[in-house]
């Protein structure tokens, strides 16, 4: 059998070369239930969301929450005690799990790199257990080093302890997607990095998706990080169970309970303007006043405001992409997203709180 | 340094040695190595004695070698298997070699043979090659299994791409140990299958009772033959793993 499958490249991931659009599917969990054998409690009892194909959702929540079990439900690593899971309309339950697997790019937190494998070697790990050719594998293995700003005549022929915890970590998003799986699993990928260096990641991830748009599952228990990254946002509490599933901007707005909003912190305020930029002010008009600075219109809406009140609240004028003078941010202004912003940044997400949106069984979604 | 013999007694030449001025004289002195003698013998004695004493190894290591890892892929599998197996080729590690080479022997079908030599060689080396090539499957890290079977890796791809890989420089370890003393080791061969390999001169010059030569020459080519045998290991498991030699830049 295993055999079988070593022959049996999955026709769909097969499909995938270089420089081609990327794919995504829909990935849908429905009324999932995991309880581990030694266990009395489920860690999991029953969860249901829908991700759409090409977005971030970022799964977040304290140790014990079952964002990591969750995730790993996906492909299987972990096996379903009930309900089911479902990628582009079909279940993962009727699929044999290396073949699953194959189609499914993994990052875990300690990248787990193969160390006996140079850089390029570890990039097409999965092309080749599906066994492309030569040719094929070494044009994406360029392409791909190339997506995560490594220069391949510098870094393929490396080993990886050889290369930086951040060098790593990209490798390790590289191999994920080398084979252009239409889900991409990130458990915890910045964790272990420190600050400066899990910002520029943070940054390139969100490069590398407005690139490829895959459908990504991420585990997280930083919530700053679930704000940046996540197109949506599951807040799970202790127990596995979910506590609210939308968008970063309704999370901030509105938390579906005191949970939430302690998860979130009580400075989700100043969190939610971080989401918005000066276009979504409501600017003031020139007339009469004397602004004490300028600020491009691009600043996003928390750093104004720390900058407004370093100035001890006296307005800024906002400068426009061309250079021209929009209006005056003033605080009342600034606070003024708070008020009427309910649908900045969000991607118009029907509800909050831990309703999910109704399955699409049928629907393939491409990006 | 002791006078080399009694005044008046004739020494008993051994029949080997007679024939040539040469080495009467040197063991008249009673050199402690007459460089003539081996020359003269090498071809005769210590070149075949040397080749029959490399295949004895070479048998015993790779047959302990095949067991051992058959043995080793079960436990690491099996949990379980871990403990019998550990028992068991303990229970023949701790068996005095002289005893084993007798008992073994009394063995029907066994008797005086190479096959009873080689059952007793390669009853040593089981502990060791057991013990370092689990250990060496087993000290691949969790992160790197983990994401060897997330990426879709079956249990032969994730045995043979990564475990037994990354597991090289424990097993070879275990390599170097077990030849190095199957090397020493094999020497009592000649107890149970006369003629055969270094032990033969070595036993011929305990016998003899005072002329050393062929004893220290024996003795030295299996140091010689242990220490190019681990060199040679050495040198392979170099090449095997181009990773361990790559440092941070």
């Amino acid at each position: 059998m295993a055999e079988a499958l070593d022959r049996d490249a999955s026709p769909a991931v097969g499909n995938a070369t270089g420089g081609e659009a990327s794919r995504a599917l829909e990935l849908e969990l429905r009324h999932v239930h995991k309880r581990y054998p030694s266990r009395r409690e489920a860690a999991i009892p029953d969860l249901s969301l829908t991700v759409p194909a090409g977005e971030v959702c970022v799964l977040v929540g304290p140790s014990g929450s079952g964002k990591t079990t969750a995730m790993r439900l996906v492909n299987r690593m972990i096996p379903l005690t009930g309900g089911d899971i479902l990628l582009g309309g079909r279940s993962v339950l009727q699929r044999d799990p290396t073949e699953l697997r194959r189609e499914i790019g993994y990052v875990i937190q300690q990248v787990g790199l193969f160390p006996h494998h140079t850089v390029r070697d570890n990039i097409a790990t999965v092309p080749k257990l599906l066994g492309w050719q030569r040719a094929r594998i070494d044009a994406r293995v360029n392409e791909l080093l190339e997506l995560i700003s490594l220069d391949a005549d510098d870094v393929a022929d490396r080993y990886p302890n050889q290369l930086s915890g951040g060098q790593r970590q990209r490798v390790g998003v590289a191999r994920a997607i080398a084979a252009d799986p239409p889900l991409l699993l990130m458990d915890e990928p910045f964790g272990a990095i420190d600050p400066i260096n899990r910002t520029i990641l943070q940054e390139g991830f969100l490069a590398l998706q407005a690139q490829v748009r895959k459908t990504v599952v991420f585990v997280t228990h930083d919530i700053d990080e679930a704000i940046k990254l996540g197109d949506r946002i599951a807040i799970l509490r202790e127990g596995g169970v979910l506590a609210q599933y939308a968008t970063p901007a309704e999370i901030l707005d509105s938390p579906a309970d005191d949970f939430v909003a302690e998860f979130v912190g009580a400075d989700r305020a100043l969190k939610r303007l971080g989401l918005a930029t000066l276009a979504d002010v409501e600017l003031v008009a020139m007339n009469g006043h004397r602004p004490v600075g300028e600020l491009p219109v691009s600043t996003n809406v928390r750093d104004a405001l720390s900058v407004v009140l370093a100035a001890g609240g006296e307005p800024f004028k906002v400068i426009g992409d061309d250079g021209e003078v929009l209006g005056l941010a003033t605080l009342d202004a600034i606070g003024g997203v708070l008020k009427d912003g309910r649908d900045i940044g969000s991607n118009g997400m029907p509800d909050s709180g831990p309703a999910h949106p109704p399955a699409h069984p049928a629907s393939r979604e491409k990006a | 340094m002791n006078p080399p013999f009694a005044a008046g007694v004739v020494p008993i030449i051994p029949k080997s040695l007679l024939g040539t001025p040469h080495q009467y004289a040197c063991e008249k002195a009673n050199r402690l190595f007459c460089w003539g003698w081996f020359k003269q013998n090498w071809s005769g004695i210590f070149w075949p004695a040397l080749r029959q004493h490399v295949v004895l190894v070479l048998i015993a290591v790779t047959i302990g070698f095949a067991i051992s890892m058959a043995l080793a892929l079960l436990a690491h599998r099996f949990r379980r298997a871990e403990q019998p197996v550990v028992w068991f080729t303990s229970f023949l590690y701790t068996i005095p070699a002289l005893a084993l080479f007798e008992l073994l022997v009394g063995v029907p079908g066994l008797g005086l043979s190479r096959t009873t030599a080689e059952v007793a060689l390669v009853s040593y080396t089981l502990l060791i090659l057991f013990r370092n090539i689990l250990t060496g499957l087993r000290s691949v890290s969790a992160d790197v299994r983990d994401s060897a079977r997330g990426m879709g890796m079956n249990n032969r791809q994730l045995l043979l791409q990564v475990e037994l890989p990354l597991a090289l420089p424990a097993i070879i370890a275990g390599l170097r140990i077990a030849t190095v003393s199957t090397i020493a080791l094999a020497t009592l061969a000649v107890l149970v299958d006369g003629n055969e390999g270094l032990g033969a001169p070595i036993i011929s010059a305990i016998n003899d009772g005072y002329f050393k030569t062929e004893l220290i020459a024996a003795g030295g080519l299996a140091v010689l033959l242990a220490v190019g045998a681990d060199g040679l290991l050495v040198g392979t498991q170099r090449l095997l793993t181009p990773w361990a030699r790559a440092r941070a830049v």
